[in-house]
């Protein structure tokens, strides 16, 4: 826990020191949010219709570009091969660094999201519930997104390889998390959403660690 | 099963079979065709167009198969680091990607007429395209590299990642109250489809089956032998390598070209 504490202490300071990570994140998700309006026409009530999947696909693709650099930097610098022969079991360092992720992406975009929300003229009804779902499937994002990271270490191109790996694997969120807010709006029970997307948290907590730490030891052998 | 791994082994192994997969392809291949195409009835509800599934069911079966396999191979190559099973995977993602595609396409041709849409944002054709895009990230992801032998560990551990999918497009269709009609051939309680139309199908899926392996050891064989080209590339300037700047950067060459053998 100390070991998990101390690589989460250290990456949430190299975080924000370099600041602009998060507000660019944020600032991707605001634009590519507005850019709705200008596709699908400024009609309200089609922007209502849209909002909550607007949101959900926006944050995804929010959280998958700022994927790189969970890994990235701490692989060219040298830091992830020692951070390898140190006794902590790497799934635990790994573990840390889809928490910095989530904090500095996930948490963000959550904060951001009600105010798109309004911007997009969501009926104030899904509100909560947005935040909610957002709540559980943000964290699954990253913890599915810290294999793609992994995997893509030390590839060609690797940003552009890491959509083709990972958003496959983010639809599930998307299709629960969408329709857990579209649910709320129509007025039905949201929590077969909420527990499914509960379920797939868990499963991506218990799996990907070791997914990922296992692509991480193939990168830096 | 540890001893096909061994390249010669299994290259002799592929030889011998060679000819009796050919003749079960092309006899079970002609055969479902001609079932399926002139002996089986035409459905009463959808008339002539029921053939297309003589083709769309087997090639979703091996799409899955493919998927399957290629996982199965995956792991075998980062449990008991077998190169063979590293080919073997590397060479069924192209024919697994093929055969969902062709599933994907002769659906929506299915369901043009049928329907009335080319396509519907249904579970079981949007878990289809999923394991669409998963093929193609695997064969992307295994390519991205300087270093073969990395591209292939990248590659096999993302194959089992994307092993979750396959249990949603076999029962997206028990799940989801879908479009696509359930399963009625693999049931607990036997198939629900005449045989006179099962039996095409059958044989189409044999036929099919016998393809992918004809094509997977034809693969297998080129890698090999595209391997044993540049091992002897390499010891050929190994000979040569006296130290000139051309012969090294020769040698790096064939090093970096002979990498992950």
């Amino acid at each position: 826990m100390n070991a998990f504490m101390a690589i989460l202490r250290r990456d949430m300071r190299l975080a924000l020191r370099q600041g602009a990570d998060s507000v660019m994140v944020v600032a991707f998700f605001i634009v590519t949010t507005t850019l709705f309006p200008f596709g699908v026409g400024p009609e309200a009530n089609i922007l209502a219709r849209i909002a909550s999947g607007v949101i959900w696909v926006s944050a995804l693709l929010a959280a998958m570009l700022s994927l790189e650099r969970v890994f990235q930097t701490d692989y060219e610098d040298g830091t992830l091969e020692l951070l390898t022969l140190s006794p902590v079991p790497l799934e635990l360092v790994v573990l840390g660094k889809v928490a910095t992720h989530w904090l500095t992406t996930g948490l963000p975009l959550i904060v951001a999201a009600p105010l798109m929300a309004v911007m997009l003229n969501m009926s104030t009804d899904g509100f909560g519930v947005l935040i909610v779902a957002m709540l559980i499937g943000t964290p699954t994002l990253s913890l599915i997104g810290a294999i793609g990271a992994a995997l893509i270490l030390g590839a060609r191109r690797g940003g552009v390889l890491v959509s083709l790996l990972v958003l496959p694997l983010y639809i599930p969120v998307l299709i629960f998390g969408a329709g857990a807010v579209e649910a709320a709006l129509l007025g039905m029970p949201v929590q077969a959403h909420l527990q499914i997307m509960g379920a797939i948290l868990l499963l991506s907590l218990a799996l990907a660690p070791f997914a990922a730490a296992h692509a991480v030891r193939q990168a830096v052998e | 099963m540890h001893r096909f791994a061994k390249p010669s082994v299994f290259l002799k192994l592929a030889d011998t079979l060679m000819p009796w997969m050919i003749a079960i392809t092309v006899i079970t291949g002609g055969t479902g065709l001609y079932l399926g195409l002139f002996w089986s009835p035409a459905d009463y509800q959808q008339g002539d167009t029921v053939r297309i599934m003589y083709i769309h069911v087997p090639t979703a079966w091996m799409g899955l198969f493919c998927y399957v396999g290629m996982a199965i191979c995956g792991a075998m190559s980062l449990i008991w680091k077998h190169p063979l099973a590293d080919i073997a995977a590397r060479a069924t993602a192209p024919v697994g990607a093929m055969f969902t595609a062709l599933c994907l396409i002769t659906g929506s041709l299915w369901g043009e007429p049928m329907w009335g849409t080319w396509w519907v944002w249904d579970a079981r054709l949007t878990s289809m395209l999923i394991l669409l895009f998963l093929y193609l990230g695997y064969m992307a992801l295994v390519n991205a590299f300087d270093d073969p032998e990395r591209g292939s560990k990248a590659g096999s551990a993302l194959a089992l990642v994307g092993v979750v999918n396959v249990p949603i497009v076999k029962f997206s269709v028990d799940w989801w109250n879908t479009l696509h009609q359930p399963a009625s051939v693999a049931r607990m309680d036997g198939p629900s489809i005449d045989p006179s139309m099962l039996w095409p199908l059958m044989l189409m899926a044999v036929a099919f089956t016998g393809y992918y392996f004809i094509i997977l050891a034809i693969r297998v064989r080129s890698e090999l032998n595209e391997r044993r080209i540049r091992a002897l590339q390499l010891s050929g300037l190994f000979e040569q390598g006296d130290g000139t700047t051309s012969g090294s950067a020769l040698y790096d060459q064939g090093h970096n070209a002979g990498a992950g053998k």
